[in-house]
């Protein structure tokens, strides 16, 4: 709905290659990569484990350099982390050592500016947090983990959301809860959202579109526009026409590894293990 | 530059670096094991056999009348502790005194190194093999040979202390500092966070349960040190205590020094445990 052709790009990834050096030589995690998303858009991307979705956001956020190609932020190339992106990492990464509240002032601290306390505590109360400041992250469940790790992210209120698999860790029940919970807060707030997972359904919620990522290294395969009204339900996941639209993008998925898409399945269990 | 905070590693979440719990000469196993004693039943069976051990060892003594000058009676060794305290009470103060001084120079060189030398590998390739000497060697065998050149004084205890603590500490902080989480520090670099700040925020708290361990390994190792020195040459300290008492078969007041020895020991790792569980329970 907000990939109407007049909304400007707001984020642009240029033919992005990336290729690590590992002991065994150059991996080519990411090859000639490209999108964009748009002002206030929700973009998924999904693929594969291992294919390099993680890597691409990780470059998006100007955590490390692509080997070739750029990123675009209204315009402007990204070369190291931004100010107006927030970033939501795997398995939340709260520092175990600091309680809630202190977790969530982290970002302030590094910059060296007060915290806003009073967006902070509106989005404390809007995910539900309000009164456990003073728990440590193990005193708390992994989604009340990821709840943190969301309004840490937007407690400085950056214009461009970026999502790392954020509940990829989680039980169905509670990513279920997650996504509804991200998909108002993203109503509300309108922020462009680069989201990574390898969870069909959960990219087919969430998203405006979703970028189809191939197995390493990560080519683009396919965009999917995703017309669901919002805001969704998950009634909308049980229609056919969302489970023709999953079983479409899974064939997108398995298609283009032509032989050897066993040997890739076995490097994927990675980010599954997790948790 | 500032772009790549990973050098060009892979983030991969599956694979984190091994938690401190035995990587190092001591995991954080002093911290989370024991915890105290929890209920009245517990104390009471504790206190019954602490009881039964110390009046089994007074009763056996006595009725075997085994002779003062082989092993004296607990009560003995009490009442020589406080009877000759006043005596003893110098020779405690000096070996403290070895012991802070030496433990303070030898565990601040030590985290120091430890902080810089895990920030480039190849430094930490090339002086592994001297500390692991450092840690591996007795300094009491350097003490005559520091006595030779020093004299009679504090100051070849104090080296043979600094000489003894501060390797121990540093190869437990080292260990700490070890611990990369890629993903910690990209969290604070997605901040903008310096690398000072990195360090200051991220590694230092990541290694602190290891530092701490290091720090009470290297204060026990100093306290060995320090009275080992004192046996070896000079006319004061609780070590030379020991030797004098000994050679004179003043048994009572010989074990009397050990029992002050035991007590300093249990209070530096009761020292340590705290700060543990104020600055490290989050690991435990």
């Amino acid at each position: 709905m907000d990939s109407k052709p007049g909304t400007p790009d707001k984020l642009v990834v240029e033919n992005a290659t990336k290729y690590y050096e590992t002991q065994s030589g150059p991996l080519h995690a990411i090859d000639n990569f490209s999108m964009s998303v748009k002002d206030g858009e929700f973009a998924c991307v999904v693929g594969p484990s291992g294919c390099g979705k993680t890597t691409l956001l990780w470059s998006v956020a100007g955590l490390h350099p692509l080997t070739d190609g750029k990123v675009l932020l209204d315009g402007e190339p990204v070369t190291g982390p931004h100010p107006q992106i927030g970033m939501v990492f795997q398995e939340a990464n709260l520092l175990p050592w600091r309680n809630l509240t202190k977790n969530i002032r982290f970002p302030f601290e590094i910059k060296k500016v007060p915290p806003d306390e009073a967006h902070i505590e509106h989005l404390l109360d809007r995910v539900g947090l309000t009164g456990f400041g003073n728990k440590f992250p193990r005193e708390l469940s992994g989604g009340m983990q990821q709840r943190a790790a969301i309004v840490r992210a937007l407690s400085f209120n950056p214009s461009v959301l970026l999502m790392d698999e954020p509940f990829g860790a989680l039980d169905a029940f509670t990513r279920d809860e997650m996504n509804l919970l991200v998909e108002e807060i993203w109503l509300e707030t309108r922020k462009t959202i680069l989201f990574i997972t390898h969870n069909i359904t959960e990219a087919v919620f969430l998203s405006d579109r979703v970028f189809v990522m191939s197995s390493r290294p990560g080519r683009l395969a396919k965009i999917f526009t995703i017309t669901l009204p919002r805001p969704r339900t998950l009634d909308m996941l049980a229609t056919k026409e969302v489970f023709d639209l999953v079983n479409e993008i899974k064939a997108e998925i398995e298609h283009r590894p032509p032989a050897n898409e066993d040997a890739s399945g076995q490097v994927s269990p990675v980010a599954d293990e997790v948790g | 530059m500032s772009g790549d905070v990973l050098g060009g590693k892979i983030p991969e979440f599956g694979k984190k670096t091994a938690p401190a719990d035995g990587t190092g000469l001591s995991g954080l196993s002093a911290f989370a094991a024991g915890g105290g004693a929890r209920n009245f039943a517990e104390i009471s069976a504790i206190v019954m056999i602490a009881v039964a051990i110390i009046g089994g060892a007074e009763l056996w003594i006595r009725l075997a009348e085994i002779p003062q000058y082989v092993m004296p009676a607990p009560s003995t060794i009490v009442w020589a502790l406080f009877a000759d305290f006043g005596f003893i009470a110098p020779h405690l103060g000096h070996t403290l005194v070895e012991l802070f001084v030496g433990y303070s120079i030898g565990a601040a060189i030590g985290l120091l190194l430890a902080a810089v030398i895990t920030q480039f590998p190849f430094v930490e390739k090339v002086v592994a093999p001297y500390i692991l000497m450092l840690v591996t060697t007795p300094m009491l065998a350097l003490v005559p040979l520091l006595i030779l050149r020093f004299g009679f004084g504090y100051e070849p205890r104090i080296i043979a202390v600094a000489l003894a603590s501060g390797p121990m500490v540093m190869i437990n902080a080292a260990t700490g500092f070890r611990r990369t989480d890629l993903a910690k520090i990209a969290l604070a670099r997605s901040f903008g966070a310096s690398t000072f700040q990195i360090f200051l925020k991220i590694r230092i708290p990541m290694a602190m349960p290891m530092i701490i361990v290091g720090l009470m390994i290297g204060a026990i190792f100093g306290l060995l040190t320090a009275v080992g020195a004192e046996m070896v040459g000079g006319g004061f300290g609780l070590g030379n205590r020991l030797t004098t008492f000994s050679a004179t078969l003043q048994m009572p007041q010989f074990f009397a020094v050990i029992l002050i020895l035991s007590i300093l020991g249990i209070l530096i790792y009761i020292t340590f445990f705290l700060i543990g569980k104020k600055w490290a329970s989050w690991e435990a």
